[in-house]
């Protein structure tokens, strides 16, 4: 029998219009609290407005039912730094949190060097770290990330995926991470959701690795119906 | 002092002030010709208010506020930049105004005058510095956070859309009382060089809105000071005065690079 409480996110027949384009067609999956649903999917697959969706930034069709006062934390791939003089202190203190000191503390950002820095000469990994501590700052139930690694160089991806599981095993955070990278759904994610814009595949992540799998995600687009995460 | 000098020098600190803080945001935003243009789509108002005996800062605002509504409703609905959208407008506000203003205010309309400036005048712009100054310092972070990631703010429960409007209608107001300083031609001078100047040698926010606004000052302050020695015409004078700071900026920036 299904335990309504347990589900952190339930997305229900979601379709998303821009300027006539269809860019989610009648999109719908759970999630449950503690998961990783890693979203793939090829570019323009509608990934980034499925974010936006989930974010309310978009008009959409559909239900989108977030559990009672579930808090959301969004980090971006796309953020404009390297022309604008702002301090990792100054970007900090937008969200003016008593708990930003420890969110940098879990990051491993807490040094006075770091703080004083120009956000855009940071290197790929120390501004992925500060936009996770951005997030955390709000102590969310679940954390929406557009692709973790983007930017970062290969030493520095793993220890970010490290700490993302951690947020998930010792904080109980929930994660949605948008990624290409089959790495990231195989070895932190617990589901997967891909897309080309309706699901082509939704269920257990560790499936990607299945022949007849990945021919549903990188094949001829086939649209699945509403999944039964309970089969 | 004379009084003249007082009251000029009054205004010029003021909106000297007021532009540089205002165009630091002009600046990051990559608007610079926005506040640049802008300034243009005043003088049709201008040329009402020496035609109509009324004050012209009163008909410059009035065409930049509602120059400022309708750029920021066609970028909203057609997504086009300010940029484009501005461009397309203030040559077409330039020769409305230089069609019907009287030739013997065009000069002052172009180039402004201080030397002219009513202690009226310079409480308005006291005023309208101060308020602009206030509301902008209000909004500055939640405009800045737009420019770093839309999503971020918009996710913040930030309105993007209401505080360009705000921004939008605070910027014409700092232009209209800049007019009378350096004129509509040159007023854009004040937003754009001092913050453009102060991005050169700031690493951080705080210094960089600090800086804008006193290359500001000191920009139309020395203009003002050398114009009454010299009995030269301000307006060029104020633009001399902070190219000279913004070239040592960049001296700067290419010493420490």
């Amino acid at each position: 029998m299904e335990d309504n409480e347990d589900y952190l996110l339930k997305v229900s027949n979601l379709s998303v219009k821009l300027q006539n384009q269809t860019i989610l067609d009648n999109v719908s999956f759970k999630l449950r609290r503690g998961t990783a649903l890693a979203v793939l999917g090829p570019n323009g697959a509608g990934k980034t407005m499925l974010f936006r969706a989930l974010l309310n930034l978009v008009p959409y069709t559909g239900k989108i039912e977030w559990a009672e006062k579930a808090k959301i934390g969004y980090v971006p791939q796309n953020v404009a730094v390297d022309d604008i003089p702002i301090s990792v202190k100054e970007f900090l203190s937008f969200k003016n949190h008593a708990n930003l000191e420890s969110s940098l503390s879990y990051v491993k950002l807490n040094n006075k060097n770091v703080e004083g820095k120009t956000l855009g000469v940071l290197s790929g990994g120390e501004f992925r770290r500060v936009l996770i501590a951005w997030a955390l700052a709000d102590n969310p139930d679940v954390l929406l990330f557009d692709e973790p690694t983007s930017g970062v160089d290969h030493g520095s991806e793993e220890p970010i995926l490290v700490m993302l599981n951690g947020l998930k095993k010792k904080k109980g955070i929930t994660l949605i991470l948008i990624t290409h990278d089959v790495h990231i759904v195989r070895e932190y994610s617990d589901y997967l959701l891909a897309l080309n814009r309706c699901v082509t595949f939704f269920g257990d992540s560790k499936k990607i690795m299945d022949p007849s799998i990945q021919n549903m995600i990188y094949g001829e687009t086939v649209c699945v119906g509403a999944p039964d995460e309970e089969k | 002092m004379t009084e003249a000098l007082f009251l000029s020098l009054l205004t010029g600190i003021f909106v000297g002030f007021s532009a540089g803080y205002l165009g630091s945001l002009m600046v990051l935003e990559k608007m610079s010709l926005v506040g640049d243009a802008l300034s243009h789509v005043a003088l049709p108002g201008l040329a009402l208010g020496f035609l109509f005996n009324f004050p012209p800062f009163l008909g410059a605002f009035a065409f930049l506020f509602v120059s400022a509504v309708i750029i920021w409703h066609l970028g909203r609905v057609t997504k086009l930049s300010f940029e484009t959208i501005v461009g397309a407008m203030f040559t077409f506000a330039l020769a409305i105004g230089i069609f019907i203003i009287p030739n013997v205010d065009l000069l002052e309309a172009l180039f402004g005058d201080i030397t002219t400036v009513t202690i009226l005048d310079a409480a308005i712009a006291v005023i309208v510095s101060v308020v602009a100054v206030y509301l902008t310092k209000i909004i500055y972070k939640k405009l800045v956070l737009s420019m770093i990631s839309e999503e971020l703010a918009t996710s913040k429960g930030i309105n993007v859309g209401r505080i360009n409007l705000l921004y939008l209608v605070l910027v014409s107001l700092v232009v209209a009382v800049g007019i009378k300083i350096v004129g509509t031609l040159l007023v854009g001078f004040l937003v754009v060089v001092p913050a453009a100047a102060a991005k050169n040698v700031s690493a951080d926010l705080f210094k960089y809105e600090v800086l804008s606004a006193f290359f500001g000052v000191i920009s139309s302050c020395s203009g003002i000071l050398f114009s009454s020695y010299l009995n030269l015409p301000t307006g060029p004078l104020v633009v001399f005065s902070g190219f000279i700071v913004f070239l040592a900026t960049v001296l700067v920036k290419w010493k420490t690079k």
